[in-house]
């Protein structure tokens, strides 16, 4: 009888990239969640506008390159990187500039570079980087947390979308009550009026450990961290190193000067690092590749988020930090390599 | 084989004693075929014999055509020293010796000797070497190769060589290998349960030759009636020298590199050899079989075959001699179920997928995995890699497949090199968790086989320069002996003008001229 042959092995592999993008998703939607809860349905919104551009990029793209469409349109890695890029944005951005960067991640950064698994750069961060050195005004528009604004001066439903889709806010809002700086933000400018910690700690913006508000964001974004080690999406090697290269700098300062310098709990709580140690550095096809170069690749962008946060002219540091140590992925891959077994014995 | 259960393991770096590093826990789908005891299959008409069924240098047949022989006569050889000796399975007449096709990854059809079966099945005279003990293990030794006992564990080497490490070096310890840690396999687990007594005699016979009195017997957890058999069977014995380490079930275990580890934490350094630690690792199958030679006098003509999956009617355990046809093993386990889609020799991790079941059994012929429709995976184009590393936590030789796969896919051969490819022992792990379903290791095979050719037209290449060299030093040495020898023919010419001599070789030197130029003719003066 004859029989048709396979190379080995004959079983069928239980992961599909699909799989690994669907769980990065579902392991968001509680940081949303809570962010719906303390800063309004912008990041909502911002994340329709957002997916719906990484689609048609995509598909825009993988035709002008003669691609198939289904398999790759069905990876969702898109999606994350447009779902990554809202997340970072100000809840209330103008939809065009969510747009263009979007467009500008998944033609540029990913598409221009071979598409998934060429791309050398974190979309989600050159898109973000892009629109945070053309458009710093609007980049800098953030809301004042729920739980610290008047009833009286909530923004409705009708105002956010407005805001968002005419790119002001509404005469009718108070927009001294509804939009402030970050902590880092406030943090980075009270130091520079020579204000000690303790001082610039007074502003009710800082909660417990971080920023109200932003902290909660950043637990739920730990929780969903957690489930992506526990279901194997993503390994323990990057999220604790850059969480320990941050929090070991800012201790080194902190116990040298506690007085201008943060703690590093509200480092790691705050801005973007939680995000970035999670959900951002972590994408495999930017970062190294092997256990012992993810250790130092994601050492290397938590010292760099530090010193940018704190030397550099931009409140938070995670975008640049995460493409600084994208650029070293080839000299780490090369050089830190696992010893292969029966190597190196003495 | 579409049971998504299973799940890789944490990393060891350091792999503590019991582990090694790597591997998958898969499902294991062994009740399929332990649930009887092994079958031995009735006499065939015909056997097909490839001649060459050991690792090592090819036999050469030691019959002709039309020959009678009798069960267990000697009917192949290999004249070298990495060789072993085919015997007939029964007695019978030669009635060709011809190409046929094998269970072979290449394809390609092997020279066989073809033996029409007589029927009586008679053996021929045999001695045993029921003395052992007080034999020279030279002499042990001796007779394993002339009974043909190869490795039965895949890698058929021939038994007799492993069992005989340089004069410097001291065997500490035998490592017997029952970790049969593919899924679908149990022919040594049901072997373990119904003959432990020939296996624990086997490896004293092997101890008695390595001059040692360690020896571990490894196996899974998963195989208590296994375990429960061997301990009786070294309790009977009375030599409590055996000891037997039950390993949690985790694929590729049975690899003699992965068990050396996970049963000292010690590694094989690349490039050597168990022994270079100390260790000898056979499996117990082999051991069985060299029980059988040495006690009983009888070559290795036969040998235990799991018949398994959906696609078989009564899947089992079969004692097979060697030469029978997978198509006639297939209709003594009942025939092919409706959904048979594949053919496989050996497992389904390392095992190979066959073209036709008119192939015969050989020494390597360990499991016949026939897989149904739904065990045989729907494999979809594979996406770009990611490089998400699952491939790289679950390497058991440490490598970074994803760099390999890089280099390998753009034939960048030196650079897989350099990235430590030929520590890649192709147990397929690497395809399981992938999610892009990039067929790695195969990339690996072809990797690997391109260094090879490349390292074989650079040996062409290497002795054909030699080769020249010294064709050039011969052509200079000549020439400079002829120069010697013109040199002093002139001086003495020169020293004795106008002696006979001296006449007479002038007078030979025109004539010479003379004859040269009528020979070319004047048009080309």
């Amino acid at each position: 009888m004859e029989f048709t042959t396979a190379p080995a092995p004959h079983f069928a592999p239980d992961n599909k990239v699909s799989l690994v993008m669907l769980q990065v998703l579902l392991a968001l939607v509680p940081a949303i969640l809570c962010y719906v809860w303390f800063f309004g349905i912008g990041i909502l919104v911002n994340i329709i506008i957002a997916s719906a551009t990484a689609v048609a990029c995509e598909a825009l793209m993988l035709k002008l390159r003669a691609r198939p469409l289904e398999p790759f349109l069905k990876d969702y890695s898109a999606i994350v990187t447009a779902w990554l890029l809202a997340f970072a944005l100000p809840p209330l951005f103008p939809w065009y500039l969510t747009v263009l960067g979007t467009a500008f991640a998944i033609v540029f950064v990913k598409h221009l570079y071979g598409g998934l698994g060429y791309n050398p750069f974190n979309p989600a961060m050159a898109g973000y980087v892009l629109l945070l050195v053309s458009f710093p005004q609007d980049m800098t528009q953030w809301l004042t947390p729920n739980v610290l604004v008047d009833a009286a001066d909530h923004l409705t439903i009708g105002q956010q979308l407005t805001t968002i889709f005419s790119g002001s806010l509404p005469a009718t809002a108070n927009v001294d009550a509804v939009t402030m700086a970050t902590p880092l933000d406030m943090v980075k400018t009270g130091l520079g009026q020579n204000q000690i910690m303790m001082e610039i700690h007074q502003n009710p913006v800082f909660g417990d450990i971080g920023g109200r508000g932003w902290e909660w964001v950043g637990n739920f974004i730990f929780l969903g961290g957690v489930f992506l080690i526990y279901r194997g999406v993503i390994r323990w090697h990057i999220p604790v190193t850059v969480l320990l290269g941050l929090g070991a700098t800012a201790f080194l300062f902190y116990m040298f000067d506690a007085g201008s310098h943060a703690t590093p709990a509200f480092h790691i709580f705050g801005g973007g690092s939680m995000l970035c140690a999670f959900f951002i550095a972590t994408d495999p096809v930017t970062a190294a590749t092997s256990n012992k170069g993810r250790l130092v690749y994601g050492f290397g962008i938590g010292v760099l988020i530090y010193v940018i946060r704190t030397w550099g002219s931009n409140p938070d540091g995670v975008a640049y930090a995460v493409l600084l140590m994208n650029m070293t992925v080839p000299l780490i891959d090369y050089y830190v390599r696992p010893r292969t077994y029966g190597h190196g014995l003495d | 084989m579409t049971d998504p259960a299973f799940q890789d393991q944490e990393e060891q770096v350091t792999p503590k004693i019991g582990k090694f590093r790597g591997g998958l826990v898969l499902p294991e789908h062994k009740d399929l075929s332990t649930g009887r005891p092994i079958k031995i299959m009735p006499l065939s008409k015909r056997y097909i014999l490839p001649i060459t069924q050991h690792s090592g240098q090819p036999a050469v047949a030691e019959v002709k055509v039309g020959d009678q022989v009798l069960k267990g006569q000697v009917i192949a050889r290999t004249h070298g020293f990495v060789g072993s000796i085919l015997h007939a399975p029964t007695s019978g007449k030669i009635s060709a010796i011809e190409p046929h096709p094998v269970a072979h990854p290449s394809g390609l059809p092997a020279t066989c000797i073809v033996l029409e079966a007589d029927g009586d099945d008679e053996p021929i005279k045999s001695y045993k070497l029921e003395d052992w003990r007080h034999s020279e293990p030279l002499v042990v030794r001796n007779y394993l190769q002339e009974m043909g006992v190869v490795g039965l564990g895949g890698a058929v080497f021939p038994t007799h060589i492993k069992l005989t490490p340089a004069a410097d070096i001291v065997v500490e310890k035998l490592i017997l290998n029952g970790a049969e840690c593919e899924p679908y396999i149990s022919c040594d687990d049901m072997l373990m349960r119904e003959y432990a007594e020939q296996i624990i005699s086997g490896a004293h016979i092997a101890m008695h030759i390595l001059g040692t009195n360690k020896c571990a017997l490894v196996l899974e957890d998963n195989k208590p009636d296994a375990i429960a058999a061997l301990e009786k069977a070294i309790a009977d014995n009375g030599r409590e020298d055996i000891e037997i380490h039950a390993m949690p079930s985790r694929y590729p275990e049975g690899g003699e590199r992965q068990l050396i580890q996970a049963l000292t934490g010690k590694e094989v350094p690349t490039g050597g050899l168990p022994v270079d630690l100390g260790f000898i690792v056979q499996n117990v199958g082999t051991m069985a079989a060299v029980h059988n030679a040495v006690v009983n006098g009888e070559p290795l003509v036969s040998r235990i075959v799991t018949v398994t999956g959906k696609g078989i009617t009564h899947p089992g355990n079969v004692e097979v001699r060697l030469g029978t046809l997978f198509s006639e093993v297939m209709e003594f386990c009942g025939g092919y179920t409706d959904s048979v889609e594949r053919l496989i020799m050996g497992g389904p991790m390392m095992g190979f997928a066959l073209p036709s079941d008119n192939v015969p059994v050989i020494k390597r012929t360990n499991c016949i995995l026939v897989a149904a429709k739904e065990e045989v995976p729907v494999k979809d184009d594979p996406m770009p890699c990611i490089r998400c590393g699952e491939c790289a936590q679950v390497c058991p030789a440490s490598l970074l497949p994803q760099q390999l796969y890089w280099y390998a896919r753009s034939q960048d051969f030196n650079r897989t090199k350099d990235y430590h490819i030929f520590n890649c022992i192709e147990c397929g792990c690497c395809d399981l968790v992938c999610p892009s379903h990039i067929p790695l290791t195969s990339y690996f095979r072809f990797a690997k086989s391109e260094l090879w050719i490349k390292e074989r037209e650079r040996d062409v290449a290497e002795s054909a320069k030699q080769r020249f060299e010294a064709r050039e030093k011969r052509v200079e040495k000549q020439k400079a002996t002829l120069d010697e020898k013109r040199k002093k023919k002139r001086e003495s010419i020169r020293e004795k003008p106008g002696s006979e001599e001296a006449k007479s070789e002038i007078a030979a030197a025109v004539e010479r001229a003379a004859k040269k130029r009528k020979d070319v003719g004047p048009d080309q003066t």
